[in-house]
């Protein structure tokens, strides 16, 4: 089964990181994503620039082009991970895993119904 | 750095939290920057002994306010009030003030002391001038260069931008939308011009002042959370983000400025560029140009080259030219030079500062480019006069020490070419 596994965090707080701050996090988090990709279990990953970049589309009729998230939060959506568990319990493993290296916010993890890995490579 | 320098760092850049803080409090400006001033006198006893509080605009806050109770007890002492209304009162306080300190709350308080002291009956000028003095901590003298006036005239445009205020009565509501509105753009022009200060600083001070572009852009950011629909501040924002995301690459080891052309690019902040031009994209949907648009626009083609040869001069060129509308200024043509110099010749670029002389005759930048194009011209001799000024005016040793390069090519070239007459 696949699992995302939605990130979410205080912007403003990791907004405030250093550069140096921000690379020791990365880094911690790569050990974690290096484990899970030799197991074979690591799909795409992505880190999303600040909400302030964001735009929402509302399906209205006519679809409307609103600036920022769609939703206002304490905690924003950065970025997920998509990986492949057995079940809830090893996904909530990952979590953890993810979470140690990088305290703070919360993590959302919803099973996958359909993954198009699509042919993006970053 | 010497024992007090990090403690003034540190005050500097945990005041417009600290202030923000304490104005909710005290619903008066001169209450809380007393209460700041306080705090920091405290800090300046304490903090070499104890160390670094962990969170120094929470320390100040506190200390702040509890210096301003202790005054209140004492004044009530000589004057007896009901013991209750004092308890309940302080009760009040410690819950608030616990809610204030806890998340990330303090960015209103920030905005809400720049929207304060954007005070609708003051001059754009004076609003600026205070906000860079109450929010910021600027000195008198840094102000006065940012505005390219004397600091006579700035010290006496915020004496008189704080007696306004003060006459009229500081407003602790939090403006509506629509007075946010029309106050956006001074708070923008502030936020831009608390950026230069800290991009301005070079050498021995880039330490001291380069978290104030990271500040400047962390307001921007909060701004436009607030104004999600702005193209502007989008604008605003990716300006800065697209200059910021040079820093790395515009100072060499011994802290020399490096001009753009000059600059490694592999140290060019990529992420930063990436937002800044997802910005700018997203400001262009709206389609309402704006002079920090367009400028964002100039620092998205200079950041897009990948090599020097690369920059659209042209297209710059005629952005400056959009911006020379919009916002007609003497430092807008200085800058549109540069690129005239690039996409048609020096003596035309020259021929288009020379009438903005006068106008800028204590601007470091006019002289050093003048000296540049001067100099491309063989006009060797006039070029030394240029840059002789340029130094004379330089804000930063770094600006001198660039300067004093070409100087010191000049003479070499001219020292050359005596020994080569002499030779003969």
């Amino acid at each position: 089964m696949l699992y995302a596994i939605l990130c979410y965090h205080d912007e403003d707080f990791v907004g405030s990181w250093t550069r140096e701050q921000d690379a020791a996090v990365m880094e911690k988090l790569a050990v974690v994503q290096d484990k899970l990709a030799k197991q074979g279990r690591l799909g795409p990953v992505a880190r999303l620039l600040p909400t302030t970049s964001a735009t929402t589309l509302r399906k209205d009729d006519p679809p409307l082009v609103l600036d920022g998230p769609y939703a206002e939060t304490k905690e924003q959506l950065l970025g997920f991970y998509i990986i492949d568990c057995k079940n809830l319990d090893e996904a909530v493993d990952v979590a953890r895993d993810l979470g140690a290296a990088n305290p703070g916010g919360a993590y959302e993890i919803r099973p996958v119904g359909i993954l198009n890995p699509g042919s993006v490579t970053g | 750095m010497t024992d007090t320098a990090w403690i003034d760092a540190a005050l500097t850049s945990a005041r417009p939290q600290a202030v923000g803080a304490l104005l909710r409090y005290f619903r008066n400006l001169d209450t809380a920057e007393e209460a700041f001033q306080n705090a920091c006198l405290r800090a300046l006893k304490s903090w070499p002994q104890n160390g670094p509080p962990r969170d120094a605009a929470a320390w100040l806050i506190m200390v702040g306010r509890n210096v301003a109770i202790d005054e209140v007890r004492r004044n009530r002492k000589q004057e007896p009030l009901p013991e209750d209304d004092v308890i309940s009162d302080l009760d009040d306080a410690e819950e608030a003030l616990a809610e204030r300190l806890d998340g990330s709350h303090y960015r209103d308080d920030i905005l809400r002391l720049l929207f304060i002291c954007c005070h609708p009956d003051l001059p754009a000028t004076q609003q600026i001038a205070l906000a860079l003095r109450i929010v910021s901590g600027l000195t008198v003298k840094q102000i006065a260069r940012a505005f390219l006036v004397t600091e006579a005239a700035m010290e006496q445009r915020i004496t008189r931008a704080k007696a306004r205020v003060a006459d009229a009565g500081v407003p602790f509501e939090t403006p509506g939308a629509v007075e946010r509105t029309e106050r956006l753009s001074a708070v923008a022009a502030m936020i831009y011009l608390i950026f230069n200060e800290g991009y301005s600083a070079a050498g021995d001070t880039v330490e001291v002042r380069a978290p104030l572009c990271e500040e400047a852009i962390r307001l921007a950011r909060l701004l436009l959370r607030l104004f999600q629909s702005e193209p502007e501040i989008m604008g605003l924002t990716a300006l800065l983000l697209l200059q910021h995301a040079r820093s790395a690459a515009r100072f060499d080891a011994a802290g020399a400025l490096v001009l753009l052309d000059d600059q490694d690019r592999s140290l060019w902040n990529q992420k930063m560029i990436a937002e800044g031009a997802a910005l700018i994209d997203k400001a262009m949907r709206h389609r309402q140009s704006g002079p920090y648009q367009v400028q964002a626009a100039i620092a998205a083609l200079h950041a897009r080259a990948a090599k020097p040869e690369d920059t659209d001069w042209a297209q710059i060129d005629l952005l400056y030219g959009a911006l020379e509308i919009m916002q007609p200024s003497p430092v807008v043509t200085l800058n549109r030079a540069v690129a005239v110099s690039k996409v048609r010749s020096a003596q035309a670029a020259l021929d288009m500062i020379e009438p903005l002389g006068p106008r800028l005759s204590n601007y470091f930048h006019f002289f050093g480019v003048r000296g540049a194009f001067l100099m491309q011209l063989n006009r060797n001799d006039e070029a030394r006069v240029a840059f002789d000024r340029a130094i004379a005016l330089a804000n930063t040793s770094a600006e001198a020490a660039h300067i004093r390069m070409h100087l010191d090519r000049l003479i070499r070239d001219s020292a050359g070419a005596e020994s080569r007459i002499s030779k003969k």
